[in-house]
Parts: C-alpha cells; sequence; structure tokens
C-alpha cells in the first residue's frame, strides 16, 4: 500500500490559485480511476478535478470555500502499489494550502484582492462550519420542534413558533432561540400577527458570489469613473428589429437589441479605440486592443456571469444574435467554459425590462469602459413642432477617468447614439 | 327552583370533565360539574382503574396456580382458591376511595357538583334533572363531556348473559365458559383475566388478526400469550347470536355456522360517542361523522361550547380527555392555548401488555418519512430475565435525516410503565442520539429503550 498525492493542477493560463467549491468525495470513500474528486472555480469558470488512479481517499487538503494555490496536495489516496508521494508530503500537513495567509504579492499576476483575500479567506471558512451546523430551515409545513415548556412560553407570549428558528439538534427550539426571539422582537409587543422576524442567517460568500464581490471591490476602489448618461431614440432600430425579425429565416437566432448595439459599438470603437482597453495599473500600461471582445452581463441562478463574444468586429449582425444566445443559454447552464467567460475588453450589462431610467455600471476591471442599457418605453418627445411619441432608451455608461476624457467619452456615447437612431449607417461600409 | 349561574359548566364528570373542573376552580372560574353517576365516569367506575384491579388479582391467582405445580423458581404452594365477589368488593373499595377523591379534589377547588341527568335547552342554558327535581343552570361557557358507552349488537342485546365490560367487572363467579365477541384492547384485556381465574375462554374476532388497531408486529407475543393461556381465538368469524336455550354463542366462519359453548357471552365491539340524550338537537353544533366536530382549541361549531374527551371521537383514552380538559379551562381562563401534542400514548393492558407512541414505522412511511426503526428483543435484557418476562421487545421510530425520533413502541411484561418515558422523548422532540445519550438505571427493562435508540444508530451494545 502507498500514498497517492493529488496535487491542485494547473487549471488554466496565469491562474496561481483557485478556490475549492465543492468536495464530490470524503474521507473513506473509494474512488476510481477519473472520478471528479472535487470541483474548484478560477477566475470564473469551475473545474472538475479528477482522479488519476484507484485508490481510497484518506486525507482532504481544504474545506469547501478555501482558496487552494496551485500545486498544493489537495487529496491523499491510499493506493495499491507505491503511491507517488515523498515523505513531506505524507508527513502530517503543517502548511495547510489554504492557510496560504501571506501571498507573495509579486507572484500574483493578478495582485489586486490580496489586498484583503488572506483575511477574508479563514474567516468564510470560520463561518462555514457555523452555518451547516444551524440546521436547515424547516420544510414548508413541517410543525415546529419544541418541548411543551416552551411551546406554552411561546403561546403565553402569543409568540407562532412556526416563525422562531431552532438552533438546537433536529432544528429544535430551545429556550434560548425564544429568549434570542424576544429580545428582539419585543420592539413590537403589538405585533402579533406581524411579529418582527429577528432570524439572522449566516451565508457564507463563498465561490462565484465571492468572485463577484472580490471584482466589485477592485473596481469600485480603484477606479475613478464618470458616468454618461444620454437618451436615445429607438424607434427606427425597433421598426428594422422588428421587419428582420418576421423576415428572418428559421435557423437565425431572434433578434434582440444587443446584437444591434453590439455592431454600433465596434464602429464607434473605431474612432474611439481607447474605450477597448486593459489598464494594468501596476504596471502602468493601457493595453489598446485590435479586437473587439464584447463581454455581456448575465443573470444566472448562482450570480453574475459574464461571457464574452469575440471579435465582434469581425461578425455579421445574426452572427453576433446567434453568439449571444449561445452563450447566454451556457451560462444559465453553468456550462460555459472558462475561455468563455474571460478575456473581454468591454463590456455591455443590461437588465432588460428591468433597466431602470439611470444606472451607474461597475467598470469590469481591468476594462476601462462599460455601456449599460435602460429600460425602453415610450416617451413624448419634441420634433420642433409636436410631442410625438417615441421609444425612447437611455444609455448609461462609466469610463475609467484616468484612462478616458470626458469628451472622449462623450464623443463615443454620442456616437452610439448617432448610429442607433440611424440604423441604415451601422451597415453602410467606411 | 331558582335558577343558578355560573361562568363554567362542565357537562359529565369523567377524566376530562372532572379535570376541567378541577383546573377552572384553580383558576379561579365560577363552575359547576354535572353528572348522573358517581364521578369519575366510565374511567374510574367501569373502565380503567376497576379493569386495571381485576387484572392485577387475576395475575397474583395465575401466579399462585402456578406455583401449585412445579415452577422453575423452586417455590411450590397449594391449590389457591378465588372468591371472585370478594375481589370485586376489593375493586368497588379501590374504585371508591378514588371517586371519592375526585369529589374532594372538586370541593378544595370550589367546584360545585351536581347530580343528574343534563339536557340542553340552548347553547347557554342546560336542565338538570336532579334527585330534587329539575335545575336550570345558566352558563358562561359549557364544557360537553359526556363521554362513550359500549357498542351493543343489535341482534344480542346486553342483558341476561350478554354482557358488556361493565358487566364483566361485577361477575361474582368465573364463568365456566365464557365467549368474548371482539379481540379489542378490552375483550383480549378481560379474556386473558378470566382465563387466568379457570374459565374457559373463547375469542371471536371478525378481522383476520386479534387487536387490529394495533399493528402486528407488537400483537404476535400476546397471540402467543393467549394460546399459552389456552384460550381459544376464532379469527374471521361473526357473532350471530345466542343459541336458543341461550348456552351458546353461534358464530359463523367461512360460511360454517358453529356453537360456542357460553355460560357467558361478553360483547366488547367497541364504544361510541354519547352524543344522544343530552339535548344535542336543542343546539347547533356540527358533528364530524359520528362524534361532535371541534377545532384544536376544542371549541365546538358553537361559540362557548367546547367538547373533551370521547365524545370527540378518537383516540377515546382519558389521558387524552384529561389534557383536552386542562387546557379547556385555561383557554376559558383567557390563556392562549391550542392542542399541540406531538403523541398520546396508548396502552393495552393484555399479557404482555403493549405499548404503542406515536407514528408506527408502516405510519411513518405514510406520513413520507424515510424512516430508521430497530428493534430490542428482551430476550437480551437482563432485567427481563430475572423477571421470566423475555418476551417481548421495544422499537423506536426514527426520521432517517435527522434522527428525530417518531414513534415508540413496545410489547412485554409491564412495558406500560415505560409510557412515561416514550411520551416524554417524543414530546421533547428527543432525537436517537438523545435517547442512545441518556444513561438508564441497570439492571431494568428500561435499558431496551436506550438499546433500540443504539441499535438503531447502528451500535447497540447488548445484541
Amino acid at each position: 500500500m502507498g500514498v497517492h498525492v493529488i496535487k491542485l493542477p494547473d487549471v488554466g493560463e496565469g491562474v496561481a490559485e483557485a478556490e475549492l467549491v465543492e468536495w464530490m468525495v470524503k474521507p473513506g470513500d473509494n474512488v476510481m480511476e477519473d472520478q471528479v474528486l472535487a470541483a474548484v472555480m478560477t477566475d470564473k469558470a469551475t473545474v472538475e478535478i479528477p482522479s488519476p488512479v484507484i485508490g481510497k481517499v484518506t486525507w482532504l487538503g481544504a474545506k469547501a470555500g478555501e482558496i487552494v494555490a496551485v500545486g498544493s496536495p489537495i487529496v491523499k489516496l491510499d493506493v495499491d502499489g507505491a503511491g507517488n508521494a515523498k515523505d513531506e508530503d505524507v508527513a502530517p500537513a503543517k502548511e495547510k494550502p489554504a492557510a496560504k495567509a501571506a501571498p507573495a504579492p509579486k507572484a500574483e499576476p493578478k495582485p489586486a484582492p490580496k489586498v484583503e483575500a488572506p483575511k477574508a479567506a479563514p474567516k468564510a471558512v470560520a463561518a462555514a462550519p457555523a452555518a451547516s451546523a444551524s440546521k436547515p430551515p424547516r420544510k414548508e409545513g413541517e410543525k415546529p420542534l419544541a418541548s411543551p415548556a416552551v411551546r406554552k412560553r411561546a403561546a403565553d407570549a402569543g409568540v407562532d413558533l412556526r416563525r422562531v428558528p431552532g438552533t438546537g439538534p433536529a432544528g429544535r427550539i430551545t429556550h434560548e432561540d425564544l429568549d434570542a426571539y424576544f429580545d428582539h422582537g419585543a420592539a413590537a409587543p403589538a405585533g402579533r400577527a406581524r411579529a418582527a422576524d429577528t432570524s439572522v442567517k449566516e451565508i457564507p460568500v463563498i465561490g462565484l458570489r465571492r468572485k463577484i464581490a472580490e471584482k466589485m471591490a477592485v473596481s469600485r476602489s480603484r477606479i475613478p469613473d464618470i458616468v454618461y448618461v444620454d437618451e436615445v431614440d429607438m424607434t427606427a432600430l425597433e421598426d428594422l428589429r422588428a421587419k428582420l425579425n418576421t423576415e428572418k429565416k428559421p435557423d437565425q437566432a431572434k433578434l434582440t437589441v444587443l446584437p444591434f448595439l453590439m455592431r454600433v459599438m465596434a464602429k464607434a470603437i473605431q474612432d474611439q479605440p481607447q474605450v477597448n482597453s486593459l489598464f494594468d495599473d501596476e504596471a502602468g500600461v493601457v493595453k489598446q486592443y485590435g479586437g473587439i471582445h464584447i463581454g455581456v452581463a448575465a443573470q444566472t441562478d448562482g450570480g453574475l456571469v459574464v461571457p464574452v463574444v469575440r471579435h465582434v468586429e469581425a461578425r455579421g449582425l445574426w452572427e453576433c444574435a446567434a453568439e449571444v444566445a449561445r452563450l447566454a443559454d451556457a451560462a444559465k447552464k453553468g456550462s460555459a467554459t472558462r475561455e468563455e467567460l474571460s478575456g473581454s475588453t468591454i463590456t455591455i450589462t443590461s437588465l432588460g425590462a428591468l433597466g431602470g431610467i439611470v444606472t451607474t455600471p461597475v467598470i469590469n476591471h481591468p476594462e476601462v469602459a462599460i455601456v449599460g442599457v435602460n429600460k425602453m418605453q415610450v416617451r413624448p418627445h419634441w420634433d420642433g413642432t409636436a410631442f410625438v411619441p417615441r421609444r425612447m432608451m437611455n444609455l448609461s455608461c462609466a469610463f475609467d477617468h484616468r484612462i478616458i476624457d470626458g469628451w472622449n467619452a462623450a464623443v463615443f456615447v454620442q456616437r452610439v447614439k448617432t448610429l442607433l437612431e440611424n440604423p441604415a449607417m451601422i451597415f453602410i461600409e467606411d | 327552583m331558582t335558577e343558578l349561574t355560573c361562568n363554567v359548566l362542565v357537562i359529565g364528570g369523567g377524566p376530562g370533565g372532572y379535570v376541567a373542573g378541577i383546573r377552572a376552580g384553580q383558576l379561579g372560574l365560577d363552575t359547576i360539574v354535572v353528572d348522573a353517576e358517581a364521578l369519575g365516569g366510565t374511567c374510574l367506575n367501569v373502565g380503567c382503574i376497576p379493569s386495571k384491579a381485576v387484572i392485577h388479582a387475576a395475575d397474583e391467582f395465575e401466579k399462585a396456580t402456578h406455583f401449585a405445580n412445579s415452577s422453575a423458581l423452586g417455590i411450590s404452594a397449594g391449590k389457591p382458591k378465588l372468591d371472585l365477589s370478594k375481589t370485586v368488593a376489593w375493586k368497588d373499595g379501590i374504585v371508591k376511595r378514588l371517586t371519592t377523591g375526585v369529589g374532594g379534589l372538586l370541593k378544595k377547588n370550589k367546584v360545585r357538583t351536581i347530580k343528574g341527568w343534563a339536557t340542553f335547552i340552548d347553547g347557554k342554558t342546560v336542565d338538570v334533572k336532579t334527585a330534587d327535581g329539575v335545575q336550570r343552570i345558566r352558563a358562561g361557557n359549557v364544557i360537553i363531556a359526556t363521554g362513550s358507552v359500549p357498542v351493543e349488537l343489535p341482534f344480542m342485546a346486553f342483558g341476561g348473559n350478554v354482557i358488556s365490560s361493565t358487566g364483566a367487572l361485577t361477575l361474582d363467579a368465573p364463568p365456566k365458559n365464557f365467549a368474548i365477541v371482539g379481540a379489542g384492547y378490552i375483550g383480549l384485556e378481560l379474556g386473558i383475566a378470566f382465563a387466568k381465574f379457570g374459565s374457559k375462554v373463547t375469542v371471536v374476532e371478525a378481522m383476520d388478526r386479534i387487536l387490529p388497531t394495533y399493528d402486528a408486529e407488537l400483537t404476535k407475543p400476546v397471540a402467543k400469550r393467549l394460546k399459552d393461556l389456552g384460550v381459544t381465538v376464532i379469527l374471521g368469524a361473526k357473532a350471530k347470536g345466542l343459541s336458543k336455550d341461550g348456552k351458546a354463542l353461534e358464530i359463523e366462519q367461512n360460511g360454517k355456522s358453529e356453537s360456542i359453548p357460553a355460560d357467558k357471552v361478553l360483547v366488547t365491539v367497541g364504544r361510541k360517542p354519547l352524543t344522544e340524550g343530552w339535548g344535542r338537537e336543542n343546539i347547533a353544533i356540527e358533528m364530524d361523522g359520528r362524534h361532535v366536530k371541534i377545532d384544536e382549541r376544542c371549541l365546538t361549531s358553537m361559540s362557548g361550547v367546547y367538547a373533551i374527551g370521547d365524545v370527540t371521537g378518537e383516540p377515546m383514552l382519558a389521558h387524552r380527555a384529561m389534557a383536552q380538559g386542562e387546557m379547556v379551562a385555561e383557554i376559558i381562563a383567557g390563556h392562549n392555548r391550542r392542542w399541540d401534542k406531538v403523541a398520546i400514548p396508548a396502552i393495552c393492558f393484555t399479557d404482555p401488555e403493549i405499548l404503542s407512541c406515536g407514528l408506527s414505522p408502516e405510519e411513518a412511511k405514510a406520513a413520507g418519512y424515510a424512516v430508521k426503526t430497530a428493534n430490542f428483543p428482551f430476550m437480551a435484557n437482563g432485567r427481563a430475565m430475572t423477571m421470566e418476562a423475555e418476551d417481548g421487545f421495544v422499537r423506536a421510530v426514527a426520521r432517517e435525516e435527522d434522527h428525530l425520533l417518531l414513534g415508540l413502541q413496545a410489547v412485554g411484561r409491564g412495558v406500560s410503565e415505560m409510557s412515561a418515558a416514550f411520551g416524554l422523548a417524543l414530546e421533547m422532540g428527543a432525537r436517537l442520539e438523545d435517547v442512545a445519550g441518556t444513561i438508564h438505571a441497570h439492571p431494568t427493562q428500561g435499558e431496551a429503550l436506550q438499546e433500540a435508540a443504539l441499535k438503531a444508530l447502528g451500535h447497540a451494545l447488548h445484541i
């Protein structure tokens, strides 16, 4: 019998660490070759770690939610034969990969999140067992579990036990739970029917949510942004879009506003190429890209992801539509690959019908511009002689003011506006 | 006669009614309890208590009989004699003490009692026919606690040689041939007792097994003991009536008629709520089948009129009625109460005894739970061996996902006393780990409860 140590493999170019989001095995499990052991999350994609050998799990190197450096041992297996472990690997793992508290900033390709990460990681880990120990909430219609004394005390106080979270075994409501409920509920004594809900649910910020939190924090704390809002008359484009959708071939994806906007951006970027850049503020370099890779923020059950339509400058309207539909579907199903979820140079954020009048989009660091699409609605528009109903839509765009001057930002948005309002111009070759 | 007024009027002085009266008195409510018979109802006078007295006497007599032959314990004694009329007098003495005690408790709590038959005039007015004439009572709240009566077979009315359980408890000698119709808990409790007194007992049951309301696994040790005691059990058979000479019970099994010699025929085919004869037609309360419909506060469809106990249907058990009575008194006193009990233990005082609390494995599965169950046999329990009581087992039923106990059952000698532990465990919301982690004194039969929990967890120690 020997010990086979499995280390976190290189899960993507330039990735130095990954978050362990889920274990598929536990110590004592027998695993087959190629059986999935764990899922780790890199930047925004989830990668499954298979077992290279047959064996029995004896040790797991991290808890779900912990950050693991590439090359750290994550699983030890008892295997027939010699195994691959050297002595220092088998010896009690003092260097827990997760407790990688001091990541050397220079070793990190993306040093930005590291400022807070070392402290945040152990904290999130500590919260995880506490959250799993407090029982899941009661199922719908299930009677609250409580001793007769607790039931009587609640009844005397006019408290419906169904509203009281139970922290005891099997979700039993204890006197302490009632105390906690009274302490917070006492402020509203009249609220028999509307008793205050004082429950606090601890949700560990792990996985995709942590990635989102980190990226948003970086963006907001480091980028001095300028937000520019203008309104666009979409009437002509909407007429064209409706016409195209009725005439489209069966194999073509239905056109939304997005592919038009992508084509418009590709055209506007020709005049303002600096908005299609990544700013490495550590190195002090702006990389202005020739290719236009537009990230499209998409809501999924797990949270926000940004699939990327590559080389929009080389795609036609219908191709853009097809690619957006394909990526949105993959993102929702969770099957989007790491490549499909990274590498954007500029981003569109749209909440569709929920778009509101104005938003203040957060720039997708290290990009320098983001185009926010607001709700389209019929508004009265003064055409010089009378008010006429027009389909109006606002664009809320944010720019990294360190790189993009207000004038450039305005010119870019005005160009986008002109093109959207005169859709024929989109299709005229320069 | 002048009218009486009170805040709470309780109709029926059984375990539900008298407890409601005591609790109402404790809470300072002006209360009257009415009953046509002695206080204590069926339970104290002709049910739980006297039957247990007779069963105890039968057990003692059987022991003596056993010692008259050779016994493994090395004890031998002369042939015992039985004077059943003296047994009955002793039993009556216990009943008298208890019913007098109930009267004393009511008095102590300033509750008035009136002996007489109550009839509703309207929802707030009741006429009580007493020895001194009709007494009208006006009450703010009325609690109906009229109980239940034995079901009579239309072709074999009670009287003469056909007796109810009440009649069986006042016999002055054990019948030589004793036929019992119905193998429910009352029929078998009394049947086993009289078999021990020396009667030749035959039990006739329409269903295909004894104690049909308990699951089959629990009833097996009882069936075995019936056989050992020489009780003839005829299943899937219908009683047709008495023979012409009144000396036999005619039955029909698989289309064939048979005649069973019987000096007395005990009919125990169930009990029914007493819903007639007290003026129900004068008040607008809804029924739910054959019992009075109540909500979770024991309120009937009429405001200010509550119903508790057997008149509200199954399970017809004294301890349920008592809990309801206590609750209703508190509700009338303005407390916020509703029926929130997890379990009502049910006991069958057969030999061996059966105890069931909460859900059986089948009931738990039917309720949609994934369950874990385990039986621990008394055969592996030291104390049971020392008492020659190795038949039976304790069974734990728990929810698989979090080991919450859903039910506890037992069959065995004296397991009725375990009902306190079973009820407490379920009412407290105990998990298997709670019972397994509680020290159970050695040597006791109660250790089987801990072992059943341990076994369900996969690590019983003594099996």
